[in-house]
Parts: C-alpha cells; structure tokens; sequence
C-alpha cells in the first residue's frame, strides 16, 4: 500500500488486528497460562447486607488443592479501594467516601461483594474449598433503589455516610432559574428514570498475578482499559508498591464498555497474593461473577423541568437527579452523574439558563460507574424527552421545536460550564431528516394503521463532551488525576515505524486507525507502522482509552511527537543536503530542499540517525525516537441528530425498529469504516437500554434478578434493525486531527430517540 | 469424594489425530483450550448463551462449553484455528469479517465465524432476516451485528463461487 497524506487519512483501510483475532491468534488475559500456575476463586457474599460474625477458612485450608485461603483479616495494612474524583456538595463539604476493602472487613454490602480468595491447584479445586469456608452472618435488611435509600429509616449501608448519602451537589444559577419559570408562558414537566444496565463485555474480566521473588517485582495481566491508571491506583494507594516494580499488561481485551476502566478488588488482591503463595494466580470471572461484580452503569430518578415562552423559546431548565452509587465508590462513579451529566444538560439548545441538584446514594447493589457515554446518555435522555414533551404541549413540530432553540454562533459558552468549540446543528438534523423520510412518514403511519400496528418517530439530537479531559479544568472540578496522553514515535534505522500510546485498544481498532496517522504524516506504508498499546512495561504513562478519547487525546499525542520527528529529520537532511534547516520541506515522505529537485528518503534520514557516520553530532544526539504528552485545550463536542420509527403491535406490545437513522458530526474522520462500527455498536446498547436491557435487584432481599444471559436481556442479531448512518463533518478546533470521538454517540442518541418514538407511536 | 477414572480420547482436531486421558468431566472447551493449547475458542457465560466457544462436532457448529470431551470420542472438531489455508491464506469467511468489518474487540468472532459456516451450509444463500435469526446463539456486543450480516452474506457468496 502506498501512502501518502491524500490516499491513507478517510480511507476506508482494512484492519491490521483482524487477522489474529480471525485465526484464533487472539492473546487475552484467560490465553494466559504461566507454568505453574494456581488458580483464584472469590467467595462472595449471597447477602445484601449483613454483618460478618465469624469466618471459619480451616476446613478450606485442609481441602484438597488448596494453595491458600485469605480473608479481610489477612489484608491488614492494604488500604481500600479509592474513587478518582472528589466531588464538593452543596454544603461545601467534601463527598461522604466510606472506606472500600479489598476484602469484606466485618461487614458485606451487596450479593457478590468479596470475601474470601481461595488459591488452589485447578479451579474446581478452589470452587469447591470455598464452599467449605463457613461465614456466620447477621443478616440486615437491605435497600436496592436510589430514593428509598435516602428516606428516613433506610437501613444504613456505611457508618461514614449518614442517610445512605454521598453527596447533594448542585450546577447552575438556581435563582435565575426560578425567575425564568415564574416568568414563562409553559412548562413542560416529566419524571424520568435511566434504567440500571449490566455492561457485558462479552470477554468477563480476567486477570493473571505473578511474582518475581528475584527480583520482588510484580507482572499482572489484567483485561483493563488503562494499564497505567490501574498500576498508579494499586501501587500507591492500596499495596503501597514501589510502582517501577510492578508491570501491568492490559492484552487484548475483549470490549470494555467502561467496566474494565475500575481498579477492582479482584486483581488488587491477586497481585497481594501472589508474593504470598510465590506462584502465578489466574482468575476468570464466571459469567455470573460478570453480572453481579462488574460495575453497573446508569440508575438515574429525575424529575426534570422546561420553561418555554410563547413561541416555543427555552427559557430555562431545572432537573433534580437522584443517582445511585452502589455499596461503594467506584473508580470514577462521583463524576458521571455530576460533571459529565450536568454539564451537558443544555443539549444543543440555547437555554439561557439551567440548574441541576443531583443526589447520589448508597445502596446495597454493585457500585456503578461509567458505562458507554457515562452520564451523557442520561442528560440526552432527560433533554430529548423534555424537548419532545415541549413539542407535544406547545404543538411545536418536533423538528421545529428543536431549530427554534439550536445554537449556531461558536464558540458557545452555555450556562453550565462548558464552551462548545464548534459545530452545525441545523446539518444532521436535515441529514438525518432525510435518511429517515420524514416527509413520507405520514403515509407510512396511515399504511401501518391499516395494518392495525401503531407508528411513531421520535427525534434525539444530542451532544457530548469528549476528549477527556483539560486537566486544568478536571482538576479543579475534583479530578484526582491527570487526563492528558502519551506517545511515543519510534523510528527504526531501516524507516519502519513502532508506536507505543497511552490508549488502549479493546475492539476500537486503534492498531489501524494510529497507523494511519503515523503513515500519512511520514509518508510510508500503513504496514511499515506497528502500534504497541496496553504494557506498563512498553508504553509511556498514559490515562488509557474512555470517553471516545483515544483519536483527540491520544491520536493528538502521536501527531505531536510525529512533529518532533519531522523536526529533527529536517536537522539532519539539512546537514546531508548541505542546506540551511529553514529551507527544508518534508512532504509526500521526502525532505527536499525548498525550490530545488535536492531530497532526501525519509528512510535515508532514519538510517543516518542511527548510522550517524557522516551528521551533525556537535549539534544533535543520534537516534530517531520522540515522545509527547498532550494535554487538551478543551473538551471536545460530537453532535448528531438519530431518528428512530416504530411500529408497536397493539396485541402483544412488542416495539419492533423499522427505521433508524444516525447523523452524526465527529469532526474529521480518519477511517469511515471503523466509525460507522463504532456507531452500529453504540446504537445496538442504547437500543438495547431503551428496549430490552434492566438491571433489576429484588426490592425486598437485595437479591439481583437478572444474574444470567437467560435472564438479562442482551440484544441479539434478530433484536435490531440494520441501521442507516452518515456523517457531517465542522472539525475539531482545538486539536491537530480536527477529531471529536465517535466511540459513545450511539449510545448516548438512541435511546431517547426510541422512546420518543414509541411515545409518538401511543399519542 | 470418590476417583472417577480417567477415559481414554481420541479424535481428531482440525485434521490432526488427538489422544489425551481426561477426567470424565472435562468440557470439550476446556479440553482444547488448556489441554491443546488452542485459546482462539473463547468462553463468554456459563449458561450456553453466547456462543463464543462455538465450534464444529462432525461438521456441526456445537458450543463446546455445553459438550463433554468425552461426547467428541472418535469424532472430527475443527476450531478457528483449523479455517485458514496451510499457508495462511484466510477462509473466505474469515476474510469477509475482515474486509466487512464484522468484528471489533474479536472476542465473540472465532464462536460467530463457527457458527456462519454452518448457517451457510444449511443457507448458502440466506436472507439477512435468516442470517439474524440464525445467529440468535452468538451474542456480541460491539458491532450491533450489521457488518456481521454483511459478511456472512460475503462469505457465503465467496465461497460459493470458489466452491470451498
């Protein structure tokens, strides 16, 4: 393939990854079979809540295979779990942030928290001893739901947290806000709830801990989205390793999702373990380990509001949101459902003024966190539906409804902390308008209604902020950490090319999409380009791949350190062209000297970096080898119109999809095929959660309901529709690609999209 | 807890002849996964449901975590490992995934690749309506199916115009 900037950047090209993964040459965590190896069991709590009496390991410990059982009472001086982002409340004290043991310690909090590790022979081996280890418990009563939990007489989760509260933490101009609605000719007014999902990476997490008593140094194989964040949290916030002396190694890693983000109690006491049975320890969760130990995603109680004037105006928005955190803080859970919620509640719309009070409560479920558009989706879903409950209360068309409001003068500073940086509002909503024949929907409603079926469209045009994050800007709003990216741009004396990133790749096809940056700037072969991601031990220190980041963040990254490489390869053409720097060009993978027919290869150059026989060695050290750090300006925003059009049988109820267009603006597009992917994808989980998809607990035991494939609904290939997808494009401002992100969008339109279409369809 | 003997296997797997001792127990998965090293059979449940362990028993795409090694006696497997060509050359509906973009993470792809082949030969030419009926059984979460339809109606066509 030869490639210059014009052919390779928005081609279509064919992913470099396949062929592994379609012969079976996959390498995942579970592939993972170190020599000697022992197996991991956890046992888990089969309560909701409940204190721990006694726990009795002896008979366990006697039971054939057993290398090792430990409990909370072995784990002394490794500290709980920590949450990454410190929200402020209201009362301007910090977020209630109840320890989270690594093992149970006296108490269990949810059905599947941790409390024993058993380390034998074979996994049956450990399964059965963990049957053997006797827990006496008190059993409390238990409390599922986000609201009941708050409410007087809740029973209480964490002797930290009085009221079962995490925080009430609040955005926007609440007196504004107030005068607006006392002012407006109608409010529009719904309660909504963002139903509970269960992510389902079809890969359930896995992880692999070995010790090197030679060198007391560590090596963990782990299906992780951010090997370096998952290393930083272990090391200095729970083990207290020395972080140089423990390697971690995110393989290929079989989707994410967000659950694969978290620093988890499973791996955290792995990599403890296994310095104590001097062994490698392998664990892969069971299916059903998946359903009760990953964290979950969504769970949001709203009742939300929309002031309007007479001509269908936004005047103003107020939204209070109960949000559930599970038995503990996850991760990243205190942001989604506060700073990459709230903040996007202004939609694409010019609502002058917005304020949002969001609660978040402890209950006794697994924690939640970020899951595909973590916290966008909620905010779209409370904006698209209040904007389609305007539509209907004003007799606003839906289209027109949303063209009186849109924002069309950028940048944009909305009244909740963000500054849209660009964007065309008007263009995917025609685009998608036309994808989806609006104009011939009328017919087609009266075509269904012969046939006794009811028909709906229904209208979603959202927006998001990706490209996490300004790290000035995340830090100030209670960020822990970093949300910059690395790269590093390796040339080898021969002009082939390795680069190591930050991102990680789990189905995102960052092997190819890399490539083709690296390729089209240093004109050479997309083959001639290899990208090595997921290896403390490899890459620089990077904050991984979340929040449709890795292209804006991460690809911005490689393209600094590929200046750098430009850089000094003029340097040293210039010395070999007996040229001044200044008049050396690089273009089409040759630096010439300008106005003349005198170049040279760029494999000409990357060899006399490394055989620096005849260069400017007073003036330049050898080597070709460049490293960035890219740290973004500003979030950046995809936007997008998705129309969706039901037809609901009356008799049975099922909602079957007959039509569902994506228009979406991601800025510049590096490989169309791998974005329109992306998109499928998304679309299929936000479908999934407007239709088939729900986490349920029992209300009573706390037990969960849906623990299993035969009875948590996933969305199979029967379930959807083929989709219609396209593309506007206003690049990016602030970063070099002109990139926004595609990897949520789909999840983050569709399902207001969908329920807004079968609301259509019952009016 | 009394020792069950251990049963004496033979088969073939992707063309070669096999012989382990197995512990009566073992799952078919297991066996080619830790026993014969070939990891390309993924499991993603444990309930039957998703379809990545998906291989074929005799020509039949059967989920191996459902199949006692023992019920694969004297019997021909082939796994993802087995499709492509001595030489490498992909299956042409290893190559249709490829260039329909019908995978992503990878991780359900050996199991679906399985199971088109046997759709394909029950349906060489199906309809994408059969193509998603028939996939019921293979559960994945990142493509939304769409270039999975795709390119099972690439490969089905592929192969039947190189009659493989």
């Amino acid at each position: 393939m030869g490639a210059t900037e014009q052919s390779v950047i928005g081609q279509s090209v064919r992913r470099k990854e396949d062929y592994r993964f379609l012969t079976g040459a996959g390498q995942y965590t579970a592939d993972v079979y170190p020599k000697h190896h022992t197996h991991a069991y956890f046992l888990r709590s089969p309560h909701a809540h409940a204190k721990i009496r006694r726990i009795d390991t002896a008979k366990a410990k006697a039971a054939p295979g057993v290398v090792a059982v430990f409990t909370g009472a072995d784990l002394e001086g490794v500290n709980g779990l920590p949450c990454g982002w410190l929200i402020t409340g209201t009362d301007g004290k910090p977020m209630n942030e109840p320890p989270h043991p690594v093992l149970a310690q006296g108490k269990v909090r949810y059905v599947g928290d941790h409390i024993a590790l058993v380390v034998a022979e074979t996994p049956n081996q450990a399964k059965d001893a963990a049957e053997l280890i006797d827990v006496d418990y008190d059993v409390l009563p238990a409390v599922v739901n986000c609201v009941d939990a708050l409410k007087p007489g809740a029973p209480q989760i964490h002797e930290q947290a009085p009221g079962n509260k995490c925080y009430t933490w609040a955005l926007g101009d609440k007196a504004a806000v107030d005068a607006a609605f006392a002012k407006a000719a109608k409010v529009s007014k719904l309660d909504i709830v963002n139903n509970r999902l269960i992510p389902n990476a079809i890969e359930p997490r896995a992880a692999v801990a070995t010790y090197d008593r030679a060198g007391d140094s560590y090596e963990l194989y782990v299906a992780n989205q951010n090997p370096h964040v998952e290393r930083l949290l272990m090391t200095a916030f729970v083990l207290g390793l020395p972080e140089h002396k423990v390697r971690v190694i995110a393989p290929d890693v079989g989707g994410g999702f967000g659950s694969k983000i978290y620093l988890y109690a499973e791996e955290t006491a792995m990599v403890w373990a296994s310095k104590r049975v001097n062994r490698p320890i392998k664990w892969v969760a069971e299916r059903s380990e998946s359903f009760v130990s990953d964290a979950h995603g969504r769970d949001h109680v709203t009742h939300a509001e929309l002031a309007l004037d007479k001509d269908g105006k936004f005047l103003a928005m107020r939204v209070h949101t109960t949000a559930n955190m599970g038995a503990y803080l996850s991760t990243f859970s205190t942001c989604i459902p506060t700073i990459l919620y709230a903040t996007l509640l202004a939609g694409q719309y010019t609502t002058p003024v917005i304020y949002a009070e969001v609660t978040a409560s402890f209950t006794n479920t697994a924690p939640v966190d970020a899951y595909r558009g973590a916290g966008r989706p909620e905010a779209t879903y409370v904006v698209e539906r209040l904007v389609h409950q305007a539509g209907l209360d004003t007799g606003i068309a839906q289209d027109e409804i949303r063209r009186r409001n849109f924002i069309r003068s950028f940048p944009y500073q909305t009244p909740v902390a963000l500054t849209y940086d660009t964007g065309n509002y008007d263009a995917t909503l025609d685009e998608a308008m036309k994808m989806a024949d609006v104009a011939g929907f009328a017919a087609r409603k009266a075509e269904a209604s012969k046939r006794g079926k009811l028909r709906g469209i229904g209208y979603a045009s959202y927006i998001e902020a990706c490209g996490l994050a300004p790290s000035n800007v995340a830090g100030a709003l209670g960020a822990r950490a970093g949300l910059f990216e690395a790269g590093e741009v390796r040339v080898h004396p021969t002009g082939s090319v390795t680069v190591f990133t930050g991102s990680h790749s789990h189905g995102q096809g960052h092997e190819t999409t890399f490539a083709q940056i690296v390729a089209a700037r240093l004109g050479i072969p997309v083959d001639n380009v290899d990208v090595v991601h997921g290896d403390t031990g490899r890459v620089p220190f990077g904050m991984g791949t979340y929040g449709s980041r890795s292209l804006a963040v991460g690809g911005t990254a490689i393209v600094k350190a590929l200046d750098k490489i430009v850089a000094k390869g003029k340097k040293i053409a210039a010395h070999l062209l007996e040229a001044a720097e200044a008049d050396i060009e690089f273009k089409d993978g040759k630096f010439s000297v300008a106005g003349t027919d005198r170049s040279k290869a760029f494999g000409e150059v990357a060899l006399t970096a490394y055989v620096p026989h005849n260069y400017p060695l007073d003036k330049l050290e050898p080597g070709l080898d460049e490293t960035a750090f890219y740290d973004p300006t500003n979030f950046t925003y995809p936007a997008g119109t998705h129309i969706a059009e039901v037809e609901i049988d009356p008799e049975t109820g099922v909602v079957e999809i007959v039509n569902f267009s994506a228009c979406d603006d991601f800025g510049n597009i590096i490989n169309p095929m791998i974005v329109e992917g992306q998109v499928h994808g998304g679309l299929a989980q936000g479908i999934g959660q407007a239709l088939l998809e729900q986490c349920v607990y029992d209300k009573e035991s706390g037990q969960l309901l849906t623990g299993s494939y035969m009875d948590y609904a996933m969305p199979r290939a029967d379930d959807l529709p083929s989709f219609k997808v396209g593309t506007k494009v206003t690049p990016c401002t602030h970063n070099p690609l002109g990139a926004k992100g595609c990897g949520e969008a789909g999840a983050i339109g569709s399902p207001a999209a969908l329920m807004n279409a079968v609301h259509d369809a019952l009016a | 807890m009394a020792v069950i003997p251990a049963v004496s296997l033979s088969l073939t797997v992707n063309g070669k002849a096999v012989a382990a001792d197995v512990d009566p127990r073992t799952l078919l998965v297991e066996l080619l996964r830790t026993r014969l090293g070939l990891t390309g059979t993924h499991v993603g449940c444990d309930t039957g449901q998703c379809g990545a362990c998906t291989v074929h028993l005799d020509g039949q795409a059967v989920k191996s975590c459902t199949v006692l090694a023992v019920q694969a006696q004297g019997a021909a497997v082939m796994t993802i490992e087995g499709l492509a060509a001595a030489d490498g050359t992909l299956h042409p509906m290893q190559a249709a995934f490829k260039e329909c973009h019908g995978l992503q993470c990878g991780f359900c792809t050996p199991g679906m690749v399985m199971s088109a082949l046997d759709l394909v030969a029950r349906h060489p030419t199906a309809s994408e309506q059969t193509i998603r009926e028939e996939l019921e059984g293979n559960l994945c979460r990142c493509t939304g199916y769409q270039n999975i339809v795709k390119a099972v109606q690439l490969g089905a066509a592929e192969m039947g115009t190189r009659g493989a």
